[in-house]
């Protein structure tokens, strides 16, 4: 539809949409965030969600004690290989359409903990994540604007054709292999179906 | 009682047949401390916590350190006859020191205001003699700690309580705090590597990246 003739129509008070506009719009307003926290980021992830900064603002007020009445996965905090496995359960037990947002600088590299044995190199080695954010820790108003992100890409998903949403797509899975605590390391250290090593380019 | 030659003797006297060493620490804070035996270290350990004028009622830390097997050189003058002529003679003397694991125990006395007081407990090897007697029933406090050395470094603290790894989970085999421990590779994707993990990252580099 033309976008003057729908600007037009909105100034005598009638709205035309798309059913997949509204749908969108609906839901990118919406987002329930799992309360969940595993390190220093969380008390950042607390302070964006009270009276300063307001996360209710955006309509993320709600955060779900359960996995199964969230949207939203906020990793806030250091996945350690012992808490990756829960971490992938709970991702697993959220209802379709799901989102991640990696927070900081341990939950999408490991982070200052990196080189330890006992920390994942970045939780997009096991499940789908939707935005990064860096920071140790990130402030509030980079949550916010992760947000907006998600928001934005919400906004910009399509319901059907070939390009369409992964929740969308029934041959897309919805649940991802829990890792095995093995004798070394997880087993497997990696879901390559998911992450793969970004080919870094060398001079 | 000040020194630890003091607390020394104290011990051996109360326990017939520990035998404790003062071992030496040349570091700047030259804090030295008590090596005792394993069979009598429960014992030794109840007289320090339990000697009137000790009373060290405070277990404050207690950790692990692995000593692998090492080549020790020491540099020793020898007289001896060089052309005729007597002569002392500096020679590199090289010694085996078999490995062996050890768990240090820093006590304290709320009570006396002293402290604090090293114990040190060795293991026979690295192997398969790896056990010490656990001290958490005299120190409730050490419970977790020795769990910690028994998950990190692999010591098995007899008459522990509840000797389960802590921080590593169950199914897991290695020490990692051990000196040969190996670490399991995942340095796939490194951007900005240096040092030791730029060594580790190049093994993952793919041929046509390398240039």
């Amino acid at each position: 539809m033309d976008e003057g003739l729908r600007s037009e129509l909105q100034k005598q008070g009638i709205f035309v949409v798309t059913l997949e506009q509204l749908y969108n719009w609906g839901r990118k307003n919406s987002v329930w965030p799992l309360s969940f926290g595993l390190a220093c980021c969380a008390i950042e992830m607390i302070a964006a969600s009270m009276a300063r900064w307001d996360l209710a603002r955006f309509g993320a007020e709600v955060f779900r004690p359960s996995p199964r009445q969230a949207d939203l996965m906020i990793v806030a905090g250091t996945v350690t290989k012992k808490m990756a496995p829960q971490v992938v359960r709970l991702y697993n037990q959220m209802p379709e359409p799901k989102y991640v947002i990696a927070m900081g600088a341990c939950a999408i590299s490991g982070g200052p903990f990196k080189q330890g044995y006992n920390v994942l190199k970045g939780i997009d080695r096991y499940i789908p994540v939707d935005v990064h954010i860096p920071g140790c820790p990130p402030r509030p108003e980079a949550l916010i604007h992760a947000f907006m992100t998600l928001q934005k890409k919400i906004d910009e998903q399509k319901l059907t054709g070939p390009d369409r949403a992964r929740h969308c797509d029934p041959n897309e899975p919805s649940e991802f292999p829990v890792p095995q605590f093995g004798e070394h390391d997880l087993v497997p250290p990696s879901n390559p179906s998911v992450w793969k090593p970004a080919v870094v380019a060398r001079g | 009682m000040e020194t630890l030659e003091q607390i020394k003797a104290c011990a051996e006297a109360a326990v017939p047949g520990a035998r404790l060493d003062i071992i030496p620490n040349d570091s700047p804070s030259g804090q030295r401390s008590l090596l005792v035996d394993n069979a009598h270290a429960f014992a030794v350990a109840t007289i320090l916590r339990d000697d009137p004028q000790l009373r060290l009622d405070y277990c404050s830390n207690v950790t692990g350190v692995d000593w692998p097997e090492a080549e020790l050189t020491e540099k020793v003058k020898v007289k001896k006859v060089v052309d005729g002529v007597e002569k002392e003679v500096e020679e590199v003397k090289k010694t085996k020191r078999a490995g062996y694991l050890e768990a240090v125990y820093h006590f304290y006395s709320m009570a006396l205001k002293h402290g604090p007081v090293i114990l040190r407990l060795r293991t026979v090897n690295r192997t398969d003699q790896v056990h010490l007697p656990s001290l958490t029933p005299l120190w409730r406090g050490a419970e977790f700690q020795e769990r910690e050395i028994f998950d990190l470094y692999g010591i098995v603290f007899d008459g522990h309580p509840d000797l389960r790894r802590i921080l590593m989970w169950d199914e897991f085999k290695d020490f990692p705090m051990r000196k040969d421990y190996v670490e399991p590779d995942d340095y796939e994707y490194e951007p900005t590597p240096h040092d030791d993990v730029l060594e580790k990252a190049k093994s993952h580099r793919t041929a046509e990246v390398k240039t």
